[in-house]
């Protein structure tokens, strides 16, 4: 039973070797000139302002919320797309139920103000 | 699915329903139509109570063996949906007196509710985590509910990080009993458990006491009942009362799914366990009671007490030809435990008027001032004691003699000890209503539902009481249902 596993074995030690070999040849072999610019934090490009520990605005905490339940909705919708046509009227009614409720969810976070940022 | 399966479901499909039809109409309903919410809030559970007395029994398996709909599990939504009916009463027009009123009070006590019920009827490990998360989740949110008040933020995030920690015990649990036996199927489990106990009782024991613990915290169980007292007295009182009733019968429901008759023959340590904890709960429940002079914390150790007794029918209900015994003496105690604690509650709310915090000297000279609100609590009261011709009496009745039956005499007597302790601080409140002169003119707030919701159980707590046979005939009929 072990030796089904043998491949499993030799993809995980090939993946974590050659990211370990790149990682080491790139610091043996590349330059190395550190200045101020190069090692601040990386903000896409614009000078780093304030901490990285800073407080958030609870919004984004719904908006996350928000994110996750539909993220979730997709999760669900292609594995039910690829066998769509074997589970016939039954899994069609079901997906609308589920569809349905998470969109009596939707209408309601979005009649409460929760897309409106002011 | 067959349609017949979605036939028998049809009491939580109501109540789920119900759920999603008041959040809608919440966002739709003009303010000063909103109070009809409540009522909408009852028609739906009665619509659901009137499905579930009419569902066919039968005990297979429903849903790819999710779900198993027999007699227990029927009483057991009796009971939940009872106490969400009262609970609705309870509720209407205090949220609307504390500035609280939104439709998602009532969509959040129906889906507790639905948790509540799938937990009672589920014969899989994954539905009773959902049917938990389902339960837990509206009731962190409820205790938080007045969000301007800091003790009921402080209630809500107390009961939230406690409860989800919990959570992920019970999970974990799970996990170790699917890698000890292979399955998630209860009825599987039991009967692999035995072979499983000789090849990896590590994992056993672990998992089966990490499930044990987990819903032993929400039916607030000696020592897991810290969060009880705080939240207790930091929600508002309505939500108080649900909490109080739902959890812990949802709890109960599941340990008697998967604790019950049958762990005997697998490992009697377990039951020893059970036994431990039992005794536990009774003493320092109502050891801590005797200090309490707020009357949510007093009702908050009481139904820490009161789960004791609970777990008491759970040990008896091991001794084979009694587990239908001890069984219906835990269903017909969690019914009366239902009434009198929301009964009881009510009161409280009833003689919170608009303040907060009721103290045991606010009823002084109670009666003289509300002689029927003052005697329904005196009928709460002695219920909750244990003493005749109250229904609280014939469930203690019915549980001590399973438990004296099953040979179980130091636990019996255990139970008699801390139930005459506790009969010192539930007669207090009588002594206060009826002995001390009046001294406290706290206004009551008076509301027809509420009125409503005391005297229904109030009479039942009494007509139970002296006819309980009026239960009991349904009972027989529940405790020979297949347990897995």
């Amino acid at each position: 039973m072990l030796s089904e596993y043998l491949s499993i074995l030799i993809y995980m030690i090939l993946a974590s070797g050659i990211t370990l070999v790149v990682i080491f040849a790139n610091k043996l072999l590349g330059p190395s000139r550190p200045s101020a610019r190069k090692s601040a934090a990386y903000e896409s490009g614009i000078k780093p302002t304030g901490t990285a520990r800073e407080r958030f605005h609870i919004r984004y905490h719904v908006i996350a919320m928000i994110f996750l339940v539909f993220d979730l909705e997709i999760a669900f919708i292609y594995p039910w797309a690829v066998i769509y046509k074997t589970l016939g009227w039954a899994g069609f009614i079901e997906m609308m139920i589920f569809l349905g409720i998470l969109i009596i969810g939707f209408l309601y976070a979005w009649k409460r103000g929760a897309f409106t940022w002011e | 699915m067959t349609l017949n399966d979605l036939f028998v479901l049809s009491p939580e499909i109501i109540v789920t329903v119900s759920a999603l039809i008041i959040l809608i109409l919440d966002l739709f309903l003009a303010a000063e139509f909103k109070r009809s919410l409540a009522g909408f809030t009852l028609f739906g559970i009665v619509l659901a109570a009137v499905a579930n007395a009419f569902i066919p029994i039968g005990s297979a398996p429903l849903i790819q063996g999710m779900l198993r709909v027999d007699a227990i599990s029927q009483f057991l939504n009796l009971i939940f949906l009872v106490g969400a009916g009262v609970a609705a009463l309870l509720s209407a027009d205090y949220v609307k007196r504390q500035g609280i009123a939104r439709g998602e009070y009532y969509a959040l006590i129906l889906l507790s509710t639905l948790g509540a019920m799938l937990m009672g009827s589920s014969a899989n490990l994954i539905m009773i985590f959902l049917g938990l998360e389902t339960l837990s989740i509206p009731l962190y949110i409820l205790s938080a509910f007045m969000r301007t008040r800091s003790a009921s933020q402080e209630a809500g995030l107390k009961y939230f990080l406690l409860g989800s920690f919990a959570s992920a015990l019970l999970l974990y649990g799970i996990a170790l009993l699917y890698g000890a036996t292979g399955s998630i199927q209860i009825d599987e489990i039991l009967a692999k458990l035995p072979a499983a106990m000789l090849a990896t009782p590590l994992f056993v024991y672990a998992g089966g006491g990490l499930l044990l613990v987990g819903l032993a915290f929400k039916a607030a169980v000696v020592p897991f009942h810290m969060w009880a007292p705080d939240v207790y007295e930091g929600a508002p009182t309505s939500a108080t009362a649900f909490m109080a009733v739902a959890a812990k019968a949802g709890a109960f429901a599941a340990l008697l799914r998967l604790f019950g008759p049958g762990l005997m023959q697998i490992d009697s340590a377990g039951v020893v366990i059970i036994g431990i904890l039992a005794g536990l709960t009774m003493i320092f429940g109502n050891i801590a009671a005797l200090a309490q002079l707020n009357l949510k914390r007093l009702l908050a150790y009481s139904s820490i007490a009161h789960a004791g007794y609970l777990l008491l029918a759970i040990t008896a209900a091991q001794s084979t030809p009694l587990a239908g015994t001890a069984i219906n003496g835990l269903l017909f105690y969690l019914l009366i435990y239902t009434l009198m604690t929301l009964g009881a509650f009510g009161v409280v709310i009833l003689a919170e008027g608009r303040g907060e915090n009721l103290s045991l000297s606010d009823f002084s000279g109670f009666a003289s001032r509300h002689p029927w609100i003052a005697g329904a609590m005196a009928i709460f009261m002695v219920s909750l004691a244990g003493i005749p011709p109250t229904a609280g009496f014939i469930g203690k009745f019915l549980i001590f003699s399973a438990v004296i039956q099953a040979g179980e005499i130091g636990l019996a007597l255990i139970g008699v000890f801390a139930s005459v302790i506790s009969v010192y601080y539930y007669l207090r409140v009588v002594y206060y209503m009826y002995m001390r002169p009046s001294t406290s003119e706290r206004p009551v707030f008076v509301s027809g539902f509420i009125v409503l919701g005391v005297g229904l159980t109030a009479i039942a707590v009494l007509v139970f009481g002296i006819y309980p046979s009026v239960i009991l005939q349904w009972l027989p009929q529940a405790a020979s249902a297949t347990l897995p």
